[in-house]
């Protein structure tokens, strides 16, 4: 009578194909991603042949900052929750960073960086508990802490100034072992991974996803919302203050101003098949969704595109893809 | 106890006694008129003489912009939804309206801007109610294109020159009896077209029931996404009027006009009792709630704030009349 | 986390709650209830919608906070502050909506509450699911599975008290009798369940006692023997209206149906319709003026068959004729501009629940386009307040539809089409969930409209509807119709064996026959 029960379809596929197919079946969007991110490349050989190893060192370095800001934001996301504070939390954690690492030795600027990402989670942990305690939307409370992270970024650096420990930035300069494997790309991994898979696997991790997919059910569960909320806002946190330093790194200063990073978070998300309505999706499409989003830039450049074009490009390709992503979702709920 | 948050769980003990919290419940622009007088007279008393009617002028003239942007955030918002387009459509019809007036004159030019925002409208509409595309997305993706537009157009009218209209420096900026604007005669006839059309039209029913339940609604015979067309059309005409009247206002025009005032706009609707999550609200707290950043941003300005201040106490207003809105409206 | 020894409290009882007292707003949920609940026995809770059961419930393990009242477990005074903690003392509640997170997979929602996974198996063998996948999503099986599979998770780390609420209201036949089973033998070991459910025959079956609230206080504890349930009734209406309601619940004889058949074209046709997975050719004919009814176990193509019906899916093949006139509906507006409105089952798909009880009844008014504009707002409180007088909603909290109980939110869903004037109703399981009085005048209303030329399409998982209320039935099985007949034949025994797809006169299985048998006894 019951689904499970129900003869219907072929009993015979064995637990691996069953897992296989499991695995498909969640990882399609992440698995067409890759192939769109490889077409892609191969599409910016043809458009520029002498596209090579130097480039995409540096399109990877400049897509360190944008990628850690769509990681912050999956996390935040993934709990059922949104950060539109990414782009000030940047902002502030990169000015406290170049202002900290003037004249500052490299093993000082060792602590330095551990104190930026401390910090991160100390403003994920306030943006965390200011939604529970209040129990105000997670998109209201943000909203009004961009204004305040933003705010203190202008009280710690009023321009752009600062400067940046040199083994920061080799950190994310040049190659790694073969040319074509990018430094940046190979620390991003690392960071994310090394938070991220343990987390993945914990209760903590479990938690997280249970209370974005449905937070009454998660309750019943026995997960402490609040507290789950509140870990979920601090990971944001911590990889926001990551992106932060990234941002120093990369450009050798600290800039108050909050750059793109909220617009081009959420839009990363999005690409990267996390549902906004909470609890699916996983940090690689994010990741994938940044560099294919840097590419196709790269390419508008190189077919010596206007540059104003090009945003116009870039944001009209967001639209089609989240709407074809869309289209897909609804056909595939409707045949359900 | 944090686990008190999850939604199953609302049994505390209330903060302000019942029978009151009922009776604001129901009447949830009282305490917001309390705090607009609090910074009314906070600001008197910080700057004394300062709140005359030239003060009063001035405040209505930067508000009323400010409340029909959020008249916009207020109906996408009852939706569930949220237009985060109307700060760039709004410049783009500034922008539009100043470069087209000289040549053609001021009437055609508007109708050219309003033209270019329900276009932009329709296809948010398209997006979000057809291909089902979160708002949120959907609306910041088009800010995108539509400044990338906007800018590209910037380049190629260049020598033309941006002049905005003496009609629209009337209009928004000069004043009757020297404490009425001009700006008047637009804002009230169409404030109470919101106000009247959200409780007493079929349109604004369905705005208030797709917010609660979209699901009911279609089950009871509605399209939803012929409603969702016409909101995004209508919220991105709203954001054209505001963006002529900050053109006016401001008297200049360019693609970036109106960018700062498009998280007031958020804020205001959200002030003023709007839910976030759609079918709960109105805009009568929307309008008082663009006053009160109004006259708070003049109050911080006086104070002598250095910007950064500023930002932070923004911030913190915000979250403050969030919660306390929250605690009062909430269920015992 | 576990005790396998059940220590006997000085007095006696394992759960003991007294003085319960909870407030939502101005609506006093719970006023004086207690609960007092000894090892091995199956406890029943018992009341109206809108007695308190819930909250109680939700009380109990920890959702909620009382404002007055005490706790005893064991004889220790506790105040439990979650679901959680509430495990920890050894009291587990199974919800109405499962406690399963649907974007983890089953085994996910395991390890989310530290279930072991031996005990939750074997449990799940025991309740008759055969082949589970702890790799699905929770979000990929039907609900009658999830209730199953949560009714396993908490029974498998052997809890002092299990909560079980409203557990059969959306299983199968088949399930209900393993889950009854089960509960029943929780007893043996000491442990104790605390049963709520509106049907009295399972009540009779499985229960030692029956506390019984009464508008959020406890009116009585019944021990559970025959006729008990006479006397349950009675405590949970209250003295006034027992006895006039009891008149009514007799099988009114059923009106000689099909006297207009053959004027008009039918209202409702369908030919030979498939969809989706579960329906694959059904047949059947409604006409003006009746109650037609549809009987069938769960997923047996009935809810593809009502999404065809009211548009809001398409059919693969087949045809569904209004009129005698071809119709194929693409949305909900397509078949309401034809006359043909559905009453879901779950009232969260129905209601606007943070508006008003006259928006939600005005609400397919303001529909279609050209009803955008200016609405008349007297004519409009006309049409509202005769729904509303007709279907005798309780409007004391009409601000907001949330506010009202269970029973009243379904009338409501049922009032917007009336305030329209209706032509043909489909309802799904109307009377879900719903207490008996509420339950007795839906009957009525659905009689009334027959008798007033609309005609009613009812699904029910309750087989003793069809008597009381319908003038045919088809019964559905695996996707197509395998019997018709009037509603006179349509006995209970009759029914199960149709929609067990067993021909008629054949045996039934011997422990269905006998759960008939006994329904029987009851009934008369």
């Amino acid at each position: 009578m019951t689904a499970v029960a129900r003869p219907s379809g072929p009993l015979r596929d064995t637990r691996l194909m069953a897992a296989l197919a499991n695995a498909m079946r969640q990882d399609t969007w992440t698995i067409a991603l890759v192939l769109l991110l490889v077409a892609l490349l191969v599409l910016t050989r043809l458009i520029n042949p002498n596209y090579g190893p130097f480039n995409v060192t540096s399109l990877a370095m400049a897509a360190l900052p944008v990628a850690l800001a769509a990681v912050a934001q999956a996390i935040a996301v993934i709990s059922g929750g949104i950060d539109l504070s990414i782009g000030s939390v940047m902002a502030l954690t990169s000015v406290t960073a170049a202002t900290l690492f003037v004249g500052a030795s490299p093993e000082l600027s060792v602590g330095i960086v551990l104190a930026i990402l401390l910090m991160g989670v100390v403003i994920g942990l306030i943006n965390g508990s200011l939604i529970v305690l209040t129990r105000v939307p997670d998109i209201v409370v943000t909203l009004a802490m961009l204004f305040v992270w933003g705010g203190a970024a202008l009280l710690v650096l009023n321009r752009p100034g600062g400067a940046v420990t040199p083994w920061l930035r080799e950190l994310m300069t040049g190659s790694l072992l073969i040319d074509w494997l990018p430094r940046a790309l190979v620390l991003l991994l690392t960071v994310v991974g090394l938070v991220w898979i343990p987390l993945r696997r914990s209760t903590l991790g479990l938690s997280i996803y249970a209370i974005g997919s449905n937070r009454l059910a998660a309750f019943r569960s026995g997960v402490n919302v609040g507290r789950t909320r509140i870990a979920a806002y601090a990971f944001t946190g911590l990889f926001a203050a990551a992106g932060g330093l990234a941002l120093t790194a990369a450009t050798g200063i600290g800039s108050p101003i909050p750059g793109p990073y909220l617009l081009l978070s959420v839009a990363a998300v999005v690409l990267g098949g996390v549902s906004l309505a909470g609890g699916q999706g996983g940090l690689l499409g994010p990741i994938i969704a940044v560099f294919i989003l840097a590419l196709i830039r790269a390419d508008l450049t190189f077919l010596g595109v206007n540059p104003n074009y090009a945003e116009v490009i870039q944001g009209a390709i967001m639209v089609l893809v989240v709407m074809f992503g869309a289209y897909v979702t609804l056909r595939r709920r409707r045949r359900a | 106890m944090s686990s008190s948050t999850a939604t199953a769980n609302r049994g505390r003990g209330p903060l302000v006694p019942l029978g009151a919290r009922m009776w604001i419940r129901e009447r949830p622009l009282v305490p917001l008129l309390f705090l607009l007088l609090g910074l009314i007279v906070t600001l008197e008393l910080v700057r004394p003489g300062i709140v005359n009617a030239t003060w009063l002028a001035n405040t209505i003239k930067f508000a009323i912009p400010l409340a029909i942007l959020a008249a916009a955030q207020t109906l996408a918002m009852l939706t569930g939804g949220i237009d985060l387009s109307v700060a760039a459509v709004a410049s783009m019809a500034a922008y539009l309206v100043a470069t087209q007036a000289p040549v053609h004159g001021p009437l055609v030019a508007v109708l050219i801007a309003f033209g270019a925002a329900a276009l932009v409208g329709l296809v948010n509409g398209i997006g979000i109610g057809v291909f089902r595309v979160h708002p949120l997305i959907m609306t910041l993706a088009m800010t995108l294109v539509v400044g990338g537009v906007v800018t590209v157009y910037m380049l190629s009218v260049v020598t033309s020159g941006v002049r905005v209209p003496a009609e629209l420096n009337w209009l928004s900026q000069q004043t009757a009896f020297g404490f009425l604007p001009h700006s008047l005669l637009l804002f009230v006839p169409l404030a109470a077209l919101i106000l009247l059309g959200l409780r007493r039209s079929g349109y604004g029913r369905l705005l208030y029931a797709l917010g609660d339940n979209e699901t009911a609604a279609r089950l009871s015979g509605v399209r939803v996404w012929q409603v969702l067309i016409a909101l995004y059309i209508v919220t991105a005409l709203l954001a054209a009027v505001a963006g002529m009247l900050f053109a006016g206002l401001l008297n200049t025009a360019s693609a970036q006009l109106v960018n700062g005032f498009l998280l007031p706009s958020v804020a205001a609707a959200v002030i003023g009792g709007t839910s976030i999550f759609g079918g709960r609200g109105g805009y009568a707290g929307s309008i008082v709630g663009a006053v009160i950043l109004t006259v708070l941003s003049t109050l911080l300005q006086v104070l002598g704030m250095q910007e950064a201040v500023r930002q932070i106490l923004y911030g913190a207003i915000i979250l403050a009349v969030a919660a306390a809105y929250t605690r009062i409206t909430e269920d015992g | 986390m576990t005790t396998e020894q059940v220590v006997q409290p000085a007095n006696g009882l394992l759960l003991e709650a007294t003085g319960i007292a909870k407030r939502y707003g101005a609506v006093h949920a719970l006023r004086d209830a207690s609960l007092s609940v000894l090892p091995g026995e199956v406890h029943a809770l018992m009341g109206a919608n809108g007695a308190g059961k819930s909250t109680l419930v939700k009380i109990l393990t920890g959702a909620v906070h009382p404002d007055a009242g005490v706790i005893r477990v064991r004889g220790e005074v506790r105040e439990v502050h979650s679901p959680a903690e509430a495990r920890r003392t050894g009291l587990v509640s199974v919800y109405q909506e499962p406690a399963m997170v649907p974007d983890l997979t089953v085994g996910d929602n395991l390890r989310l509450t530290g279930t072991p996974l031996e005990p939750f198996l074997e449990m799940v063998a025991e309740l008759g699911i055969g082949k589970l996948d702890l790799r699905r999503y929770a979000r990929e099986l039907p609900l009658a599975v999830l209730r199953v599979l949560d009714l396993a998770r908490a029974l498998a780390i052997k809890p002092d008290v299990v909560l079980l609420d409203e557990m059969t209201a959306a299983l199968p036949a088949d399930l209900t009798e393993k889950v009854l089973e089960v509960v029943g033998r929780q007893r043996e070991s000491g442990r104790s369940v605390i049963f709520i459910s509106h049907r009295l025959l399972e009540i009779a079956a499985l229960c030692d006692r029956a506390t019984v609230l009464r508008d959020g206080e406890t009116v009585g504890v019944v021990d559970v023997t025959a006729g008990a349930e006479q006397r349950i009734v009675e405590l949970m209406l209250g003295p006034v209206e027992g006895e006039g309601d009891s008149a009514t619940e007799r099988p009114r004889t059923a009106p000689a149906g099909g006297a207009r058949e053959d004027e008009a074209p039918a209202r409702l046709s369908v030919r030979k319709l498939a969809a989706g997975t579960h329906l694959h050719d059904v047949s059947f004919e409604l006409h003006a003026g009746e109650v037609l009814g549809l009987a069938a176990l769960e997923g047996q193509g009935q809810d593809e068959l009502f999404d065809v019906l009211s548009g809001a899916a398409r059919p693969t093949s087949g045809e569904v004729r209004v009129d005698g006139k071809s119709a194929r509906f693409s949305h909900p507006a397509d078949a309401i501009r034809r006359g043909i409105v559905l009453v879901p089952a779950d009232r969260a798909l129905g209601l606007l629940a943070q508006r008003s009880v006259r928006e939600n009844i005005a609400l397919p008014a303001s529909a279609p386009p050209r009803r955008w504009g200016p609405i008349d707002m007297s004519g409009e409180q006309q049409r509202v307040q005769l729904a509303i007088e007709r279907l005798q909603i309780d409007t004391r909290a009409q601000s907001e539809v949330q506010r009202l109980s269970g029973g009243n939110q379904q009338k409501v869903t049922i009032a917007r089409w009336i305030a329209g004037g209706v032509r043909t109703l489909l309802c799904f399981d109307p009377t879900r969930g719903i207490d008996i009085r509420t339950k007795r005048q839906i009957y009525q209303l659905l009689r009334d409209l027959a008798e007033g030329g609309a005609a009613v399409l009812l699904y029910t998982s309750e087989l003793d509807e069809i008597q009381r209320v319908c003038n045919r039935t088809v019964v559905i099985y695996r996707g197509r119709v395998v019997e018709e007949m009037p509603a006179a034949e349509a006995d209970e025994p009759t029914l199960l064996r149709a929609a067990y797809g067993m021909p008629r006169g054949s045996q039934l299985p011997k422990q269905l026959a006998a759960e008939a048998a006994a329904r029987a006894e009851v009934a008369t």
